[in-house]
């Protein structure tokens, strides 16, 4: 169904975090920009179609006026709002915005840290754009940060702080279908497994809590109204996010499960984990009898790899890409064990 | 990321650093009751009270080189010697292992029962010094307060956190390569077969993948190629302070039969490279390295071989063979000791240069202490 195709090298190795992987097509320049944390790295490559040319990038967590060491960065997610598109980057510190080809950062916000060390841990992570102008940040306290974008310029505000999530957020992540018939845009998943859904707007509203099971949720996504959920035990949930009913159960992965991401246009999704697999599964909604069903299609195994990055290239699901745990362009004179950001593509059957 | 990591770093570092000690002092038939005298010296200077308290306290993990100025002054703690290419070796070996044993816990929190092998092992070691032991059984005792309430993404983030600090580390060593868990790439081999991870032992989870609907009815059955053949969860590890860890990650995998050896060809380049970004050295983790670095000894190297009592370990074959070491080290792998000095930046934390001011007055009243190598068991007592 899919065939490997040419590994696009990065700088550095990638970091064994959550949804490690950021991916923003650029259809007009036929290229697509591909994000990984190492540390206190954010390596950003641009890469054409053709594989012909890749341009590089370092984003470092610099902190205004913070003379102490570099924070590491927690997670890099591309932010397609109505009118642009933002790089957010999340780290020890704060919050950073940039431009989507990395060159000018446009807002940065720090984060409450206290003057010594505390044993409860500070940092920004799961990131999620919710049309048409916010970008929301989760927090390790369980707070939500909602940031309202204007169409244009650095006037990026802090509008809202939602505190429903009492454990640490994971993941963010808003409606992908585009579909206008949904209530729920946004679904937020904690340490706990908590996942809270929401309807945006001036203030946003929760719309349902689904309780956990005191496994932490590293994934989520959701699409036509239905929430995707991948938790640390290696298994996946479907939820129906307005009432909270539990669709389906699969144990797809042996090992803590790190990325998920569907391609809204064909109702995909990819899996992947600490397994070292990459799986695909065809989401199937019968609205007539208001069910979801989810199909089994396709493995890759990245040997001895354990996966922290998985993301869809484009919305249709045609090809995928993927990033690992010390995996990095190795160069010589180390033969090369193997390079970030592989990526597979569907063969086309004559 | 966890403020909560440096305990587990120090102890599960420190375990494997006993392991291949223990091995060495035997393989060298070093007499009995100074390989006793030196496995004793260092435990009792790894539990010392003062330093564990530093220690226990939430903090960032230190740069790789303080952290490696730590173990060498650790491991210079008694009357034993190693020189520069047997530290290099052994610190290798230490993290290597360690890696090893993060990177393949199924369950994040395994990271607790793989340390509490290293206890275990280390409790054996000193069964026959009651005092020592105390001390570990102390140390024992914090483990179990401040890591067993966790859950399972706090203990996540010190396993992200640990493998940041292993990231890019791909040195071989002959035991993983022999066990073949290791490849001559110095990449570690994940099974895709054995037990899944999940604590969860219920039928669900004897295959993987599976699919059940809402009711609990299994849905489709699916056989994969090439997907992995997993069995079920093993059962859960126990976290008190005794009982069976089923875990074997974290135990002693050395013995006379299966010596200490490292491959140091073809180590990765690149890797140097990339420490770059971990090597800026963080200013105050430098200010609290001074002081762990005093606590843990004397400011001055130490005198190799200079007293009567003292002797080296080698951990090569041969000296000849520790010296080729040496000098075909690549230098992108030299650690570069860092040299540690009382700052003056010290003053401006009041409670730390507090503690430092303790330790000057009792070093002052004991000047035997700062002379001999093998007295530094004296000035911790001093304390």
């Amino acid at each position: 169904m899919y065939h490997k195709e040419k590994s696009i090298p990065i700088k550095n190795s990638a970091s064994a975090l959550y949804n490690n992987l950021g991916v923003l097509r650029i259809a007009p320049r036929r290229l697509t920009y591909f994000t990984v944390v190492h540390a206190n790295v954010v390596n950003m490559v641009s890469a054409s179609w053709d594989g012909l040319n890749y341009s590089h990038r370092q984003l470092q967590s610099k902190e205004p006026n913070v003379a102490t060491s570099a924070s590491l960065i927690m997670q890099a997610a591309f932010c397609s709002l109505q009118s642009r598109e933002l790089l957010v980057v999340t780290s020890q510190k704060g919050i950073q915005m940039y431009e989507s080809d990395g060159s000018i950062m446009v807002y940065w916000h720090a984060l409450d840290t206290p003057e010594t060390t505390t044993a409860q841990a500070v940092f920004a992570r799961g990131i999620s754009a919710v049309p048409e102008n916010y970008i929301c940040v989760g927090v390790s306290s369980g707070s939500i940060l909602v940031f309202d974008v204007p169409s244009k310029g650095t006037n990026i505000s802090l509008s809202e702080v939602l505190d429903e999530h009492k454990e640490s957020i994971t993941d963010m992540a808003s409606e992908c279908s585009g579909s206008q018939e949904c209530i729920a845009d946004l679904v937020s998943a904690d340490d706990g497994g908590n996942l809270c859904v929401w309807k945006s707007g001036e203030e946003f509203q929760l719309l349902h809590k689904i309780h956990g099971f005191d496994m932490s949720c590293s994934s989520v996504k959701l699409w036509k109204g239905t929430v995707v959920a991948g938790y640390g035990t290696g298994q996946i949930r479907l939820y129906e996010a307005v009432t909270g009913i539990l669709h389906a159960e699969v144990n797809a992965h042996a090992r803590w499960i790190n990325s998920l991401d569907i391609a809204p246009f064909s109702g995909l999704l990819l899996s992947a984990g600490e397994d070292s697999l990459v799986r695909v599964w065809l989401l199937n909604l019968t609205p007539e009898t208001n069910s979801v069903e989810i199909a089994h299609l396709h493995n890759e195994c990245v040997t001895d790899t354990q996966i922290c990055g998985a993301k869809f290239c484009d919305s249709d699901g045609y090809a995928f890409a993927v990033t690992g745990y010390d995996l990095g362009c190795h160069e010589s004179p180390l033969p090369r064990v193997g390079a970030a950001g592989a990526g597979w593509r569907e063969t086309v059957q004559d | 990321m966890s403020s909560r990591t440096l305990p587990l770093l120090f102890i599960n570092l420190g375990g494997e650093m006993l392991y291949i000690l223990d091995q060495r002092l035997r393989a060298q038939n070093i007499p009995a009751d100074k390989a006793k005298k030196v496995m004793n010296d260092i435990i009792t200077t790894m539990f010392n009270k003062k330093f564990l308290e530093e220690l226990f306290k939430p903090q960032e993990l230190y740069s790789k080189k303080a952290l490696r100025t730590v173990f060498d002054r650790l491991a210079h703690a008694s009357i034993m010697r190693l020189n520069q290419a047997s530290m290099d070796k052994l610190y290798d070996l230490m993290t290597m292992a360690f890696k090893y044993q993060v990177l393949l816990c199924p369950r994040p929190k395994d990271i607790l029962l793989v340390s509490f092998n290293h206890m275990d092992a280390i409790k054996d070691f000193v069964k026959d010094t009651p005092s020592i032991l105390g001390q570990v059984d102390e140390t024992y005792q914090q483990l179990i307060e401040m890591y067993t309430p966790m859950c399972s993404g706090e203990f996540q983030l010190i396993r992200q956190t640990l493998l940041i600090f292993f990231q890019d580390m791909h040195i071989r060593v002959s035991i993983f390569l022999k066990d073949k868990v290791q490849n001559s790439n110095g990449r570690f081999v994940l099974p895709i077969s054995g037990p899944c991870a999940s604590w969860n032992t219920s039928p669900r989870l004897d295959k993987v993948p599976l699919m059940f609907s809402c009711t609990g009815e299994e849905v489709n059955r699916l056989k994969f190629t090439n997907g992995g053949n997993y069995a079920a969860a093993t059962r859960e590890g126990s976290f008190e302070i005794f009982g069976d860890r089923v875990t074997k990650l974290g135990t002693n995998m050395y013995s006379v039969s299966r010596p200490v050896e490292t491959h140091m060809s073809g180590t990765s380049k690149s890797s140097a490279q990339k420490t770059k970004v971990n090597a800026a050295p963080n200013p105050l983790a430098k200010e609290e390295l001074n002081l762990l670095a005093k606590l843990m000894g004397r400011l001055e190297e130490p005198n190799p071989g200079n007293t009567d009592s003292g002797f080296r370990v080698n951990l090569f074959a041969t000296d000849e063979e520790e010296e080729e070491a040496l000098i075909s080290r690549p230098d992108e792998l030299s650690y570069g000791v860092l040299k540690i000095q009382a700052t003056k930046d010290l003053q401006a934390n009041a409670e730390l240069a507090k503690i430092m001011g303790e330790f000057t007055v009792s070093g002052d009243q004991s000047p035997s202490a700062s002379s001999k190598g093998d007295d530094l068991l004296a000035m911790m007592d001093g304390l």
